[in-house]
């Protein structure tokens, strides 16, 4: 067991788990503005998987991974105009809307890649920031402080999200918009607008996680790729009610059970493979049946708003 | 007389609503299709010929039969306002079952018993694989979405475990079970190449038209769907009710897979989804949540998937395609609805604060204009 | 002109909804420093007209103008804009924020101004002369206390005009007249107040002058000079007679239109009846059940109620009445004591058995539990009794049985419907009430529990419906009746109990007058103890 714990080894842990961390991370970020304003984005497996396809595709023709992540960004927006128009303009079911945004985004992307990339299926060359001093330590500075530059912007992101959520008025607005929107109308608010920034900053977070999947963590596009990290999200928004810091918390541990999988293969210890992609829906599971209690849903989620219907 | 007259304009807005979204995906994805240098013409004429002419239309039959057991058993859910989203680890896990016992089982207890036994088993295995969504959303009103997807992904896994460890066909060396012979599969329906299994289909679906719009029980199920607080106060027992209803609908989801299994299939492979609920969930919509109603929207969805395997197989294409054609329906469903309801009210397309925004820029259009 | 600086003036304002005029061309003058009093039943318009100036809703024709300028309240925002505050009938706090959160919600910036926002507090504060803590959740203040929130809130940005929408509904009178005094600062402050009322006595005490709303249009103006000059009685009898008008005499006359407008205070209008001679029917025993959520939980209840009584159960809106309600008629269990129905313990019995032995329950939420909206009227009337023969038999519908069952009721509850098979939805709420009392009432019922009987119904089905508890009493029935109103209380109970969070924190017999008073005290004593 002593080899185990190499350098190198404990090296590529990290590596492996931040690869399935950030764009969980990244995606249960922009659920958790949706969520926060009423928004349920039952989609956002199709809008990670348009960003995923978009971030590659831009890469691909621009040879930068960071332009390449904007167009993962910008994708992930523009498939979120659906729910935008239907459901917060127009009050359509957001289940339904959510379906399809997943159907479109998997069978789009499926159909489009078969067109332009089965045939050569380019691969991406990820960026590395090695930060300088940092990078030289054992184990941590290999992973941690050799990861792209888009893990540290991520981080970022993040932190921005959390001071945004409860230190500024728009935060306030999100809150309210998704636990009484008939107070933010009658305070002069617009709930409209509210949620339609959160589902297009919603958007934008989870196109940066799909495009992050593919460009960083695994370097390349493959269809239906983020097999249920989505609906992951979700969970991780549900049970971390807004609270940032627990949303990473979470993503983090997810990681650590993708990583577990890697480590274990490396350590020459056969697993099935399915063992490890059950692995995290496992570990989902069990949480929600520890914490099935305190998993809060706001009674206004899901709901569309109009003014003066109670 | 008026309201003979309403009656049918009622008939003829269902109608027009209902095929409306069809057409439009259809146009939307012609045009998807264009964009994508194929020729559209083509491309559904395709799935025409191959899904209808020449003895084609009985392979849309076979395809029939768990696309409309799916669509019964998301029916059930959904007029109880209960999301299954479940289905495909449900299906899986049955049919797994079903094609890795079948081969072993029939010999012993001979053909009757076999197929009643392992029927009886998928039933059980997929309804039990709801439970606990359901004991989560009945106890502590834990949203069933995602439980139940959490635990359709378990399933998949499962299932290919179950394949490489438990039901291996020794004399494959690809991971499946084995192979049932041809003899013993489910009997055709005389004088066609549509198995019996297609016969159960549309019972069922009478049996629960039947159930729902007859029955106290099918009253109880709208009562507690569309108002819960009401059937709390009438005495509805909502955690029974959701339990049922889940059981109830993996059930169906079971007998769709040991019928598919046993009639069309013959074994299970690995990494195999046909994904049935997904693209089926739509039509259930369009058919308004009626069981003898979806069965001519079934009937053509098996006729798209059966003919547009090999139509996008013909032109270069994923068979992908068929998912963004039932997303565009998807979409165009939630629009013909709301214009629809829209027009019904005799309000306004627009929301209030959107028509605001619209009428703004021609309010200021109408006063320049008045003032040259 | 001068007159118009200080004045918001709505001129012709018109406003329809599918198959009502609410509001038909309604003109008044708000002026500043003075409280302008808005009278009229359920349905007369008075909430229509609020929403329109609060920006809600735009009218169909008619203008709005402040200080003599014309002006479009297309939004809240605008409203918010031109100083508008709107106190609604229904909070708008946030329950999960903060106080000082809700108030800064919907400020512009970037950042939150919390030192700025607890500045304005403390000076609204003082104008209202309250004291709130700004930490405290929105969720956890007490009634009054909430109110006064919901008055700062209005005023934060700076106010000219305060509408308050049925402010008192809800309060017990020590809270009225503290709201009373807060209005009279913010009258000498220069602001203009709208008040709205349905009772007459109010409209009285607290206004200078007065407008009467009879379905949808204006009928009545008491100028502030007639408010002074007139006499109580004068002013009264003007009054009474805008809000009825023709259906002055229907209503009984004028004393008994004073009566149902609330112009004097209620007294006991039920037959007295020996107590002791009466068998009780239904008693609970020390019950305790926790609530849903945020829901007041049922705490050591016990209670008697005898046959051919009734037993008025007054309290502050959400102090547990639901889930009193609820634990008698079986909709949620009782986590310790006992009921019991004729001496038999019904504890662990359910909504259709209870249902069955003649415990019936009118709720209060009649739209949306009471009834499905998108069943038939038919439905409705049987829906407590599905499965069951005749309407049932093997399971199956029996659609004449349940059609001739639903004609029979229609008629017996003179319920207005266009045919049996009419969707619920489309029927008035006095109707859909009756629907509720038509199914509970019949079939053997023996205890009623009414929770909030005639809230928001217009004054004749008012009427109609205490017409109705009282001879189902004194045909030997019991009632348990759950009501926010005093004057309700006072003029139907025998006896009545108080509840306060949850607990039964006092009983008084109704004989004599001063009831409402002691039930007050009753009321404040044990609602005040935070």
């Amino acid at each position: 067991m002593n080899d185990l714990l190499t350098a190198a080894f404990i090296s590529a842990f990290l590596v492996a788990c931040i690869a399935g961390a950030v764009p969980l991370l990244l995606a249960s970020v922009g659920e958790t503005i949706g969520e926060q304003s009423g928004v349920l984005n039952l989609g956002i497996e199709g809008v990670m998987l348009v960003g995923a396809y978009t971030g590659y595709a831009v890469t691909i023709a621009s040879h930068s991974v960071w332009i390449g992540m904007l167009g993962g960004a910008v994708g992930g927006i523009v498939l979120s105009l659906l729910m935008l128009v239907l459901n917060t303009l127009f009050g359509l079911n957001q289940i339904v809307i959510g379906i399809a945004m997943t159907l479109a985004g998997q069978g789009i992307t499926s159909v489009l890649y078969q067109e332009k990339y089965a045939q050569s299926q380019p691969s991406i060359s990820p960026d590395r920031w090695r930060i300088p001093g940092l990078s030289g330590i054992p184990a941590v500075g290999s992973s941690i402080f050799s990861a792209s530059g888009m893990f540290w912007v991520a981080v970022l992101l993040a932190i921005v999200v959390a001071y945004l959520l409860s230190r500024t008025n728009w935060g306030l607005s999100i809150r309210a918009a998704g636990q009484k929107p008939s107070s933010l109308d009658a305070a002069g608010g617009s709930v409209m607008k509210t949620r339609s920034q959160a589902v297009l900053l919603g958007g934008f977070f989870s196109g940066l996680g799909g495009a992050y999947l593919s460009l960083i963590s695994t370097g390349a596009f493959t269809p239906f790729m983020t097999a249920g990290v989505g609906y992951i999200a979700i969970v991780v928004t549900m049970l971390s009610r807004g609270r940032i810091w627990v949303v990473a918390a979470i993503s983090l541990l997810y990681g650590v059970t993708q990583a577990l999988g890697t480590a274990l293969q490396l350590g020459g210890i056969s697993v099935p493979t399915q063992v490890i992609t059950m692995l995290p829906y496992l570990v989902v599971m069990v949480v929600l049946l520890i914490f099935a209690r305190s998993v809060y849903i706001s009674p206004v989620l899901a709901a569309p708003y109009a003014r003066g219907a109670r | 007389m008026t309201t003979e007259r309403t009656g049918t304009r009622r008939a003829v807005d269902i109608v027009v609503r209902s095929v409306l979204p069809v057409v439009f995906a259809l146009i939307v994805g012609g045009i998807i299709l264009l964009a994508l240098g194929k020729n559209p013409l083509k491309y559904y004429g395709d799935i025409v010929v191959n899904g209808v002419l020449g003895g084609n239309l009985q392979n849309s039959l076979v395809m029939m039969t768990p696309l409309l057991l799916m669509a019964i058993a998301l029916i059930v859910v959904f007029r109880g306002q209960l999301w299954n989203l479940g289905y495909d680890g449900q299906y899986l896990l049955g049919a797994v079952f079903v094609g890795g016992l079948a081969p072993q089982l029939i010999p012993k207890i001979g053909l009757g018993p076999s197929y009643i036994a392992l029927i009886v088993l998928s039933i059980a295995v997929a309804a039990a694989w709801t439970l606990v969504p359901a004991w989560l959303k009945a106890r502590f009103g834990t949203n069933e979405i995602i439980t139940t997807l959490v635990m359709s992904s378990i399933g998949v896994g499962g299932t290919g475990l179950l394949i490489e460890y438990l039901f291996q066909d020794p004399a494959q060396r690809t991971p499946q079970t084995r192979t049932m012979n041809t003899a013993d599969m489910l009997p055709y329906i005389p004088g066609t190449k549509v198995h019996v299994g297609f016969i159960v289909a549309i019972v069922a679906a009478v049996v629960f038209q039947f159930i729902l719009s007859r029955t106290s029980f099918g009253l109880r199920l709208d009562i507690f769907g569309v108002n819960p607080k009401a059937a709390r106060h009438v005495g509805i027992n909502s955690r029974t009710m959701t339990i049922v209803l889940f059981l109830i609908s993996g059930g169906l989801i079971g007998l769709a897979a040991a019928l598919d299994v046993m009639g069309q299939w013959g074994y299970v492979r690995n990494n195999w989804n046909p994904a049935y609920g997904d693209t089926i969930m739509p039509f259930v919509f369009l058919a308004r949540l009626s069981p003898v109603g979806s069965i001519p929207f079934v009937l053509f969805y098996s006729i798209f998937a059966t003919g547009g395997t090999v139509a996008s197989i013909d032109s270069g294409l994923s068979t992908d395609f068929n998912m963004v054609i039932v997303a565009l329906i998807l979409v165009f469903m939630t629009i013909t609805e709301y214009v629809g309801s829209k027009r019904e009210l005799g309000q306004s397309y627009l929301p209030d604060e959107l028509r605001d925004a619209v009428r703004r820029p021609f309010a200021a259009l109408t006063g320049r204009s008045a003032q040259a | 002109m001068s007159s118009s600086t200080g004045v918001v003036a709505l001129k012709g304002i018109t406003k329809a909804f599918p198959g009502v005029v609410a509001n038909d061309n309604i003109s008044l003058d708000i002026h500043s420093g003075q409280v302008h009093c808005l009278l009229g039943e359920n349905g007369a318009g008075k909430s229509t007209l609020i929403s329109i100036l609060a920006g809600l809703q735009l009218p169909d024709a008619g203008t709005i103008e402040i200080d003599g300028t014309p002006v479009v309240i297309g939004s809240p925002k605008t409203a918010v804009k031109h100083g508008i505050g709107v106190v609604h009938q229904h909070s708008t706090l946030v329950p999960s924020l903060t106080v000082l959160e809700n108030l800064m919600l919907g400020e512009t910036g970037l950042r939150l101004q919390e030192k700025r926002a607890r500045a304005r507090l403390e000076e609204l504060s003082g104008l209202l002369g309250a004291s709130i803590d700004p930490r405290l959740l929105a969720s956890d203040l007490g009634l009054g206390q909430q109110q006064q929130v919901e008055i700062a809130k209005a005023m934060w940005a700076g106010s000219r005009l305060l509408i308050l929408d049925e402010p008192t509904s809800m309060l017990t009178p020590s809270a009225i007249e503290n709201l009373a005094e807060s209005i009279d600062r913010l009258k000498h402050q220069g602001l203009a107040v709208v008040f709205i009322t349905h009772k007459l006595r109010e409209a009285h005490q607290m206004g200078d002058c007065v407008t009467v709303l009879r379905s949808g249009r204006k009928v009545g103006f008491l100028s502030p000079e007639q408010m002074s000059g007139f006499t109580e009685e004068q002013a009264q009898a003007e009054i009474l007679r805008a809000m009825f008008g023709d259906d002055l005499s229907a209503a009984g006359g004028l004393d008994e239109a004073a009566d149902l407008a609330g112009a004097s205070e209620a007294t006991r209008e039920v037959a007295a009846i020996d107590i002791d001679e009466h068998p009780v029917i239904l008693e609970l025993d020390g019950v305790t059940s926790s609530g849903r959520t945020m829901d007041v939980m049922v705490h050591d209840v016990s209670l008697q109620l005898h046959q051919g009584e009734i037993l008025g159960v007054a309290g502050i809106d959400g102090h547990g009445q639901t889930g009193l309600a609820e634990v008698v008629a079986g909709q949620r269990a009782a986590t310790q004591g006992a009921v019991r129905f004729d001496g038999a313990d019904i504890t662990k019995l359910g909504v259709r058995e209870r249902q069955e032995l003649g415990a019936r329950y009118v709720t209060d939420d009649r739209l949306h539990e009471g009834t499905v909206g998108n069943l038939s009227v038919a439905l409705n009337l049987v829906l407590k009794r599905i499965g069951k023969p005749p309407f049932w038999r093997f399971g199956q519908i029996n659609r004449s049985a349940v059609n001739a069952e639903a004609r029979r009721l229609i008629d017996q509850y003179t319920i207005r419907t266009p045919s049996p098979a009419t969707r619920a939805a489309a029927l008035s709420g006095g109707n859909i009430q009756k629907i509720l009392l038509a199914r509970e009432l019949g079939d053997g019922a023996r205890v009623l529990v009414v929770n909030k009987p005639t809230y928001g119904l217009d004054l004749k089905t008012v009427r109609l419906v205490h017409e109705l508890l009282r001879s189902f009493a004194a045909r030997g029935g019991a009632v348990l009746l759950i009501s926010t109103e005093m004057d309700e209380i006072v003029e139907l109970s025998h006896r009545v109990s108080v509840i306060s969070k949850g607990r039964i924190v006092g009983h008084v017999d109704n004989n004599g007058s001063g009831t409402a008073e002691k039930v007050g005290q009753l009321m404040i004593g044990g609602g005040n103890d935070d």
